[in-house]
């Protein structure tokens, strides 16, 4: 699983983890302004020479399997290895066709937008609440970032926990009303209990940058809100979401990304390889189809779909939302 | 508009620190009043807490008739302009001025109205569709005035206001503040360390030191008769001479050199001795002096600030450029223009010269005095 870094400070400053005019302008955020330093380099190539490695692993892990995988779209590859058959788009038209496909494209969308709204509603919720109590208490917020240092190994281990079918409490709460949770077996248990660990994981990772967001609002634009609107609430939609659209714009991006693709983990789990009655998602699918199936084609057609997918979520994003959002 | 009686106000952060002890001021209706003093004497947790940001720990603040100690900030019908300008940074300047209307469910008419009357008055009518961050630092100040002119409150809190501009536009928007409060004629409260900027916009000047009231008086009759030593060094520039001296008889000594009262004065024999710089003048030949040796000289263009010693004690005096300097100079005094303090306390002491002296002292308030 992926694991992006933490926040740098505190303070509202957040080390990004790419790139590209979205990133710099999110870095450059923060009110005090910054200055980047220019080195001079004795020799041309030098910076290349620096810029090699990353550049590498860019390349290794991400163009080569891209164009890989669309290379290996078109053809129809012998599950015993024995060469491999150029058929066109019969991939992509038996994968668009398939009813199955669409089922879990559908729930996969459903999973999404849950998981993404969830997650980052109630990371907004603590992040405020602590907010409210930490205001410029060096102690908790040092203990509240232990909160992400723990978190997502330790936290995806307890969200499963608390399904499991002999120990875990929530089945046991959730019995008590008479409910039978029964993940792995039944199909919308397992997808309500992949929903909540999924939530669950990331959650920290949430609260901890709309907190530094939080931190990030000058005092004295809170104070000059407070002698102008008496409303707490309309306080918050009017002055304090805005300002904090930067860091959810973001982070709406990231849980995006972090729906589709990192829960991998937390479906591999649940539907421990039944995935016949069972959701999954569509990049589940992919290597199920993949390497479970052995329809090397099938499956990279459906990661090319994925890729288009995700491009053209970004684009709507950027083009759609991005301007709504107001950097200082 | 209304008067403000703030009573025997405290403050005690938490960890104990007094930040402010039992002030008392009583501020009539559309009365400027400016609190003055030197960094962390509480001047902005005062101003705070008659705010509402701050809670008060102890004693009353009325805001007309109303005690609004346990009212929230956005009700209590007064309006602040902080020392970074806290506008809202994602609206335009429009908004920045309507927001406060809006929430207090103010008819869209109306705003519109008020909007463009306040940015007429601050001539900001062309950068209401800018966001803040395409305004200048002047600009913005001038936004942050608009945004508490238009709510029309009972009382404006300005909080160092003019701090972050450059020395001349601080000038230019002193004299603009004090033209829009007279012409509102909105009660205001004013927070600055600037004594400059204290005299010359103030109605009354409020003097604090460590969390008290030294003095709370017109400008000039803190100038001219300050309660004690701190307020006599605190304003004024440059500051009033404080000279350690001894009474015998009808004579000041200042070590080896004498001063002669020319008449009896009930002083104590140790008392500080206050001489403004411009009261001092070069004495002609047999007239009693001070001889005073030369360190350096300040041109001010106008006059002359001319740095030295009188045995061995700090003196400056301001004379006209005219007058040649010399190594030494020989500078005589008004015995009347002369301040008396307690050596120990720096209280002042009752002045046995001038006349208006006793007329001055009835229209100030001397706290603790
Ligand atoms: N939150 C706080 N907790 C404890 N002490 C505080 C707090 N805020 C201010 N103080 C203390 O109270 C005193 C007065 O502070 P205040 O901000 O009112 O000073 P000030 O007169 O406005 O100074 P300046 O001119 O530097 O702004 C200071 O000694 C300060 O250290
Ligand atoms: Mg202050």
């Amino acid at each position: 699983m992926t694991n992006t870094p933490l926040p740098s400070t505190m303070s509202g400053t957040l080390a990004a983890p790419a790139a590209g005019g979205f990133f710099r302008r999110f870095r450059s955020a923060p009110s005090e302004p910054h200055f980047a330093k220019r080195v001079q380099f004795n020799s041309p190539l030098l910076p290349y020479l620096f810029l090699a490695p990353q550049m590498a692993i860019i390349f290794i892990f991400f163009y080569w399997p891209s164009v890989q995988a669309i290379q290996s779209s078109f053809y129809l590859e012998d599950p015993f290895g024995f060469g491999s058959t150029f058929v066109g788009f019969a991939n992509y038209t038996d994968v668009l066709k398939s009813g199955e496909y669409l089922g879990i494209a559908r729930f996969t969308a459903v999973f999404t937008a849950l998981v993404t709204f969830f997650s980052l509603a109630i990371g907004l919720l603590l992040a405020v609440k602590a907010d409210g109590v930490i205001k410029g208490n060096a102690t908790y917020k040092t203990l509240l970032i232990w909160v992400y240092a723990i978190a997502p190994p330790v936290a995806g281990l307890m969200g499963m926990m608390l399904f499991d079918q002999h120990i875990g409490p929530l089945v046991k709460f959730a019995a008590f009303f008479g409910w039978d949770i029964k993940v792995g077996l039944d199909y919308n248990d397992t997808a309500f209990a992949m929903i909540v660990v999924s939530v669950w994981k990331q959650i920290p990772y949430n609260f901890i940058f709309f907190l530094s967001g939080l931190q990030g609002i000058p005092v004295s634009v809170r104070e000059a809100a407070l002698m102008d609107c008496r409303s707490g609430f309309r306080r918050f939609w009017t002055v304090t979401l805005p300002l904090l659209a930067p860091t959810a714009f973001f982070l709406l991006i990231i849980n995006t990304t972090y729906a589709l693709f990192d829960t991998f983990g937390v479906i591999d789990v649940m539907v421990k390889d039944k995935a016949a009655n069972n959701p999954i998602t569509l990049v589940y699918k992919v290597y199920m189809d993949g390497f479970r199936g052995n329809d090397l084609g099938g499956s990279s057609a459906q990661s090319v779909i994925l890729m288009i997918i995700v491009f053209v979520l970004t684009i709507f994003q950027f083009r759609f939302i991005e301007r709504r959002v107001h950097y200082n | 508009m209304a008067a403000i009686n703030i009573t025997n106000v405290s403050k005690i952060y938490a960890g104990g620190v007094e930040a402010v002890k039992s002030v008392s001021i009583d501020i009539a209706d559309g009365e400027f009043i400016v609190l003055v003093g030197p960094s962390g004497c509480g001047k902005s947790t005062l101003l705070r807490m008659v705010a509402g940001l701050e809670a008060i720990s102890k004693g009353t603040v009325e805001i007309g008739d109303r005690v609004i100690n346990d009212i929230e900030p956005a009700e209590r019908d007064i309006a602040m302009v902080f020392q970074n300008y806290a506008l809202y940074p994602h609206m335009t300047v429009y908004n920045n001025l309507a927001y406060g209307l809006k929430n207090r469910g103010t008819p869209k008419a109306e705003i519109d109205a008020r909007v463009a009357e306040a940015a007429r008055m601050l001539e900001i009518e062309q950068y209401l569709t800018r966001k803040p961050r395409a305004l200048s630092g002047g600009q913005r100040q001038r936004v942050a005035m608009g945004r508490a002119i238009v709510r029309k409150p009972a009382a404006f809190l300005f909080d160092e206001p003019l701090s972050n501009l450059d020395a001349k536009l601080r000038v230019s928007m002193r004299g603009e503040i004090k033209q829009l409060q007279k012409r509102l004629g909105t009660t205001s409260l004013y927070v600055t360390h600037d004594q400059l900027e204290a005299m010359t916009l103030a109605d009354r000047l409020v003097v604090l030191n460590g969390g008290q009231i030294e003095q709370i008086g017109r400008p000039l009759d803190v100038y001219h008769t300050p309660a004690s030593t701190f307020v006599a060094s605190f304003i004024g520039s440059p500051a009033m001479n404080l000279l350690r001296g001894t009474r015998e008889g009808n004579q000041l000594h200042f070590g080896s050199q004498v001063l002669d009262l020319g008449r009896p004065a009930a002083f104590p024999g140790q008392i500080t001795v206050g001489i403004r710089a411009e009261d001092l003048r070069i004495a002609t030949t047999g007239e009693q002096a001070l001889t005073m040796k030369v360190d350096y000289i300040e041109e001010l263009g106008a006059q002359r600030l001319v740095h030295g010693t009188v045995d061995g004690k700090k003196l400056t005096a301001s004379l006209s450029p005219e007058i040649e300097i010399a190594e030494t100079l020989a500078l005589s005094i008004a015995p009347e223009r002369l301040h008396f303090f307690d050596a120990d306390t720096g209280k002042r002491l009752a002045q046995p010269f001038a006349p208006s002296e006793s007329r001055r002292v009835e229209r100030l308030e001397i706290a603790g005095v």
